[in-house]
C-alpha cells in the first residue's frame, strides 16, 4: 500500500515511454523491502514522500521546493545544491532534499563495477534517485540530508577516487562529445582535452571566484552533438584545414545504391533513389562541389566544412588530415538580456598535449573577465557590453574577417588616440584658422 | 537508523582529506573494442532504428543498441542496467548527452539477444523500460530540467511533460521517417538549464504574473540593491511600507514593466512568481546547433502560452503533434525544422501548422527586436 495516494501521477504510468513514476514507485518498494539489509541513513520512505510532494505540486500547479539553502562540503564552494521543501510536516522524508553533483567520467562511459559502487553509497546515504545526467553533464545524486554531505564526499573521494562537479559562480563541470572513442568525424581528442582542462582547473571548478558561472564544452566536429556553440562560455569545436579525402569508388557505390546515404539515417521512409546532385552537390552551402557522372570534385578552398557531404556519404568522404579546433566564446541561455551563441574567437588551433596554447587563451579571458565582468554577468554579456574587440585585445588575437558575419553597418568607430596622432590640440591654433 | 560514519571526522575536517582530484580517467571505463580502436574509426551505419555499427580501420566492429531513458532514474533501475550490461556487454555501458543509454557489443551475433532482453523489460504499468530508437531522422530523447521534482523556480514540471510528449512521439522515436533529426528540449523556466534556445522544438516554462512581495520578511532575507539590479527592465525600486504597524524596508514593482523573467526571485526569495493560473509553457521551434548546410540558429516562439494541465498536458501534446506532422509532411530530405520554416516562410509556417499568429509573437525586447520585423515587400499571401 502506497504511503500517499497519487491519482494524478498514476496517469503517468500509462503510455509506452518509460514511466518515471513507475520507476520511483518500484524504488520505494525496493527500499521498503530492503533485501540487502542496507542501513539507510535517510528516511526509508523518501521516495514515497517525493511522489507525495510531486502529487501536491501537480494539484497546486506550483512547486513545493523552497528557495536557497547554503550547504556544501568543507573547502568547496560548489558541487552541492541545497534544497528544502515547504511542507516538511507532510513529507518529512524530503524535508532536506540536497543534490550532490559528481564529475562524470569522459564520454559517460562506465563499468558496471564503478556504477554499482556509486549506487551502493547513494543507496545508503541518499534517496535512491539520480539524474543520469544533469544538463551540464554531471552525475546528479538527487536528494539527501545535510549530515550526509561530508560522508558522501568522503566516501566518493576515498573509495571511488571521484570528485564533485561544479555549481555557483565557478567553472562548471566540463563535458564533451564521445569524440574519438567511437566516432569517425572527431577532429581532435575531445575526451583527452576535456579531462586535461578539468584537472588543470580544479581550483576554479570547486571555489567560486568568477563573476558568474563559466562553461566549457567540447564538440569533436561541426555537427555539434553536445551543443557547445549554444551553451558554453567557451566552445571548442573540431575542424580541419585542407582537402576532404574522397574515395571515388565509394562515391560510385552510393550513386549505385549499394551504400545507404547518411549511414541509413533516412531508411524509415521511401525518399526515392539516392540522387547525388540533389542530395549532396546542390545542397552544398558553398556550391564548391561538382559531379560529372564519374568523379566527385570538391573545390576545397571554398568549402567551409559544414559536414553535410561527409555525413551523407561517410564511407566515401573523410575530414581532412590537418585537424584541430575552433574556439568560440560567449554562449548562454536567455537570462538576462537574451540568448547568445558563441562567437568565433580562434579560427584554428592544433590540439596537442599539454594543450598550452589553449590554456593561454582560457587564462587570458578569465583574467580579463574577472576584472571587468559585473556580478552575475556571463562572458557573452561582458562581450556585448564592452565589445568583441576587447577579447581580441586581451587574448592577443589578430582581428580577421572570419570573426564577423559581415563588417559593421555603422561608422561609429571607437578610434583610439594613438590611431589618430593624439587628441591633444590647441584651440587657439584652431581659431587662428577659423574665426568664432 | 543508526548513523554510520564514513571515516570523516567533523572535529578535524582536514584530516586525511582528499580534494581536487577531478573525475576518474575515462580509460578506466572504455570497453576493450573501444579502447583498441580509439581514434581509428572508419565509418558507421545505422542498421535499423536504435542500432548502430561502427567499423574500425582494423576491421573491428562495435554494435550499439541505443535506448531511451528517463533522466530521473533510480538506484534500482541503474542496478538493472548493470545486470544487462554484465550479461551482454562485458560490464560496460554508457549514456549519451541526450539521456539515452547505449549498450555496446563487439559482434553482430550478440545484438539480437541484447535487443530481445531490452525489449522484454517493462514497468508495472506497461511502459517500456528500455525502448530502442533515437537514431537518424527520428525524434531522439528530450533533454530537460528538474521541474517540480526538485527545482525552486519552475513554471511547469519537466519529467511529466517529457513523458507525455514522448508517449505521443513514441513512433517517431522508434522509426526514422522524419526529414531530419528533430531534437526536442524542455526547460521549466527561462533560466533554461536545458538549452532550449537552439532546439528544433522546445517547451519552456513561463510565468505571466509579476512577483508578489513578501513585505514581512523582505528586508531580512534579501539584499535590496541586488533585487533592484536583478531586474532587466528596471521595474523594481527600493521602497518602504508599513506592515502591521511597523515600517519595513522593501521594494516597489512597476508591474506593467515586468517581463516575468523571474531573475528577481533568483536574487530574492521574498519575490515569488509561481502561480497556478499564471504559469504555463511557451513553444519554440526552428533552432539548431549543427553547422550542417545552414548556420546554427535560435529557436523562435510560435506559441506564446499553453496552460499547465497536469497530469498529461493535453493541449501541449496536441500542439506539438500539429507542428511535428506539418514538418514531416512539408520538409525536404535533410531539412531541419528551422530550415523548412525559413524556406516556406514563417507566414506559411502558421498556415500549414494551423497555429494562430498573435501579437505576443512579435518581438519587442530591446534592439534585436527590430531585426525580426519585416523590412521588405517580399512576403507570401
Amino acid at each position: 500500500m502506497a504511503k500517499h495516494q497519487t491519482p494524478m501521477l498514476d496517469e503517468l504510468t500509462k503510455g509506452p515511454w518509460p514511466s518515471f513514476v513507475d520507476d520511483i514507485k518500484a524504488e520505494a518498494a525496493r527500499r521498503a523491502a530492503n533485501k540487502d539489509g542496507v542501513e539507510y541513513q535517510i528516511p526509508v520512505d523518501v521516495c514515497d514522500d517525493l511522489l507525495g510532494i510531486l502529487e501536491l505540486a501537480y494539484k497546486d500547479k506550483e512547486t513545493h521546493w523552497k528557495h536557497g539553502g547554503i550547504v556544501g562540503v568543507f573547502g568547496y564552494g560548489g558541487g552541492v545544491i541545497g534544497r528544502y521543501c515547504d511542507v516538511p510536516q507532510q513529507f518529512p522524508g524530503v524535508a532536506h532534499f540536497h543534490t550532490v553533483r559528481l564529475n562524470q567520467p569522459g564520454g559517460k562511459f562506465y563499468t558496471t563495477e564503478y556504477l554499482r559502487d556509486i549506487m551502493k553509497i547513494w543507496d545508503m546515504r541518499g534517496s535512491g534517485l539520480t539524474n543520469m545526467h544533469g544538463s551540464t553533464g554531471d552525475i546528479v545524486l538527487l536528494g539527501t540530508f545535510t549530515e550526509q554531505l561530508e560522508e558522501i564526499f568522503y566516501e566518493m573521494t576515498h573509495k571511488l577516487n571521484t570528485d564533485l562537479g561544479g555549481s555557483g559562480s565557478n567553472l562548471r563541470t566540463p563535458a564533451e562529445c564521445m569524440g574519438m572513442s567511437r566516432c569517425e568525424y572527431a577532429c581532435y581528442d575531445t575526451m583527452a582535452l576535456c579531462y586535461a582542462l578539468t584537472n588543470e582547473y580544479q581550483d576554479e571548478l570547486h571555489r567560486p571566484a568568477f563573476p558568474y558561472k563559466f562553461k566549457f564544452k567540447f564538440d569533436g566536429c561541426p555537427n555539434g552533438c553536445v551543443a557547445a556553440l549554444a551553451r558554453s562560455d567557451l566552445s571548442f569545436v573540431g575542424t580541419w584545414k585542407g582537402a576532404i579525402k574522397v574515395d571515388q569508388k565509394a562515391v560510385a557505390a552510393y550513386v549505385a545504391g549499394e551504400l545507404k546515404p547518411n549511414a541509413g539515417a533516412h531508411a524509415g521512409r521511401d525518399w526515392g533513389k539516392f540522387d547525388i546532385m540533389k542530395e549532396v552537390v546542390n545542397l552544398c552551402p558553398t556550391q564548391c562541389m561538382s559531379y560529372d557522372g564519374k568523379t566527385l570534385s570538391i573545390n576545397d578552398k571554398e568549402c567551409y566544412r559544414c559536414m553535410h557531404c561527409i555525413n551523407t556519404m561517410p564511407v566515401a568522404l573523410k575530414v581532412g588530415d590537418e585537424k584541430g579546433l575552433c574556439m568560440l566564446a560567449g554562449a548562454k541561455a536567455p537570462i538576462l538580456d537574451g540568448a547568445q551563441m558563441s562567437s568565433l574567437l580562434v579560427p584554428f588551433l592544433p590540439v596537442e598535449e599539454p594543450f598550452d596554447e589553449i590554456k593561454e587563451v582560457v587564462e587570458n579571458i578569465w583574467e580579463w573577465w574577472m576584472e571587468e565582468g559585473k556580478n552575475r554577468e556571463r562572458l557573452g554579456e561582458t562581450l556585448k557590453r564592452l565589445g568583441f574587440g576587447k577579447i581580441l585585445e586581451v587574448t592577443g588575437i589578430t582581428p580577421d574577417a572570419r570573426h564577423v558575419q559581415h563588417p559593421r553597418e555603422n561608422p561609429y568607430i571607437f578610434w583610439s588616440a594613438e590611431e589618430v596622432g593624439g587628441w591633444d590640440r590647441d584651440i587657439k591654433e584652431y581659431r587662428k584658422r577659423h574665426a568664432r | 537508523m543508526a548513523f554510520i560514519s564514513s571515516g570523516y571526522n567533523p572535529d578535524k575536517p582536514m584530516e586525511g582529506r582528499i580534494s581536487d582530484i577531478g573525475p576518474r580517467h575515462y580509460t578506466d571505463f572504455l570497453p576493450p573494442v573501444i579502447a583498441k580502436n580509439y581514434g581509428k574509426w572508419a565509418y558507421h551505419e545505422i542498421l535499423e532504428p536504435g542500432v548502430l555499427m561502427h567499423k574500425a580501420e582494423s576491421g573491428d566492429e562495435v554494435y550499439t543498441v541505443r535506448v531511451g531513458s528517463t533522466r530521473l532514474i533510480t538506484v534500482g533501475l541503474i542496478q538493472e542496467i548493470c545486470d544487462i550490461a554484465d550479461k551482454h556487454c562485458g560490464g560496460h555501458v554508457r549514456w549519451t548527452t541526450r539521456n539515452n543509454i547505449e549498450f555496446m557489443v563487439d559482434s553482430k551475433a550478440k545484438v539480437a539477444p541484447l535487443k530481445a532482453d531490452l525489449a522484454a523489460r517493462k514497468f508495472a504499468g506497461g511502459s517500456a523500460k528500455f525502448p530502442i530508437g533515437g537514431t537518424g531522422a527520428s525524434v531522439p530523447n528530450i533533454v530537460h530540467t528538474q521541474g517540480w521534482v526538485h527545482c525552486h523556480t519552475p513554471a511547469t514540471d519537466a519529467s511529466g511533460p517529457v513523458k507525455v510528449i514522448m508517449d505521443e512521439l513514441f513512433h517517431e522515436f522508434q522509426t526514422m521517417e522524419l526529414p531530419a533529426p528533430l531534437r526536442l528540449a524542455l526547460a521549466c523556466c527561462l533560466n533554461m538549464c536545458g538549452a532550449c534556445h537552439c532546439s528544433d522544438l522546445a517547451v519552456v516554462g513561463i510565468h505571466r504574473k509579476p512577483p508578489q512581495i513578501d513585505h514581512e520578511v523582505l528586508e531580512n532575507i534579501c539584499e535590496i540593491p541586488l533585487a533592484v539590479s536583478a531586474c532587466p527592465t528596471a521595474a523594481i525600486r527600493p521602497s518602504k511600507t508599513e506592515f502591521e504597524g511597523k515600517e519595513k524596508k522593501t521594494v516597489a514593482i512597476k508591474e506593467d514593466r515586468c517581463m516575468f523573467c523571474g531573475n528577481c526571485y533568483t536574487m530574492c526569495a521574498a519575490l515569488p512568481l509561481a502561480d497556478s493560473e499564471g504559469d504555463g509553457c511557451a513553444i519554440m521551434v526552428g533552432g539548431k546547433v549543427s553547422n550542417r548546410i545552414s548556420n546554427p540558429k535560435f529557436s523562435k516562439v510560435v506559441v506564446a502560452y499553453v496552460p499547465n494541465e497536469p497530469p498529461r498536458w493535453p493541449t501541449l501534446v496536441k500542439t506539438v503533434r500539429q507542428i511535428v506532422d506539418a514538418y514531416k509532411k512539408g520538409a525536404n530530405k535533410y531539412e531541419r525544422l528551422g530550415d523548412w520554416a525559413e524556406r516556406i516562410g514563417w507566414e506559411r509556417f502558421f498556415d500549414v501548422t494551423g497555429l494562430q499568429f498573435t501579437k505576443h509573437l512579435i518581438d519587442d525586447f530591446r534592439d534585436p527586436a527590430y531585426y525580426t520585423w519585416r523590412q521588405t515587400t517580399n512576403f507570401k499571401w
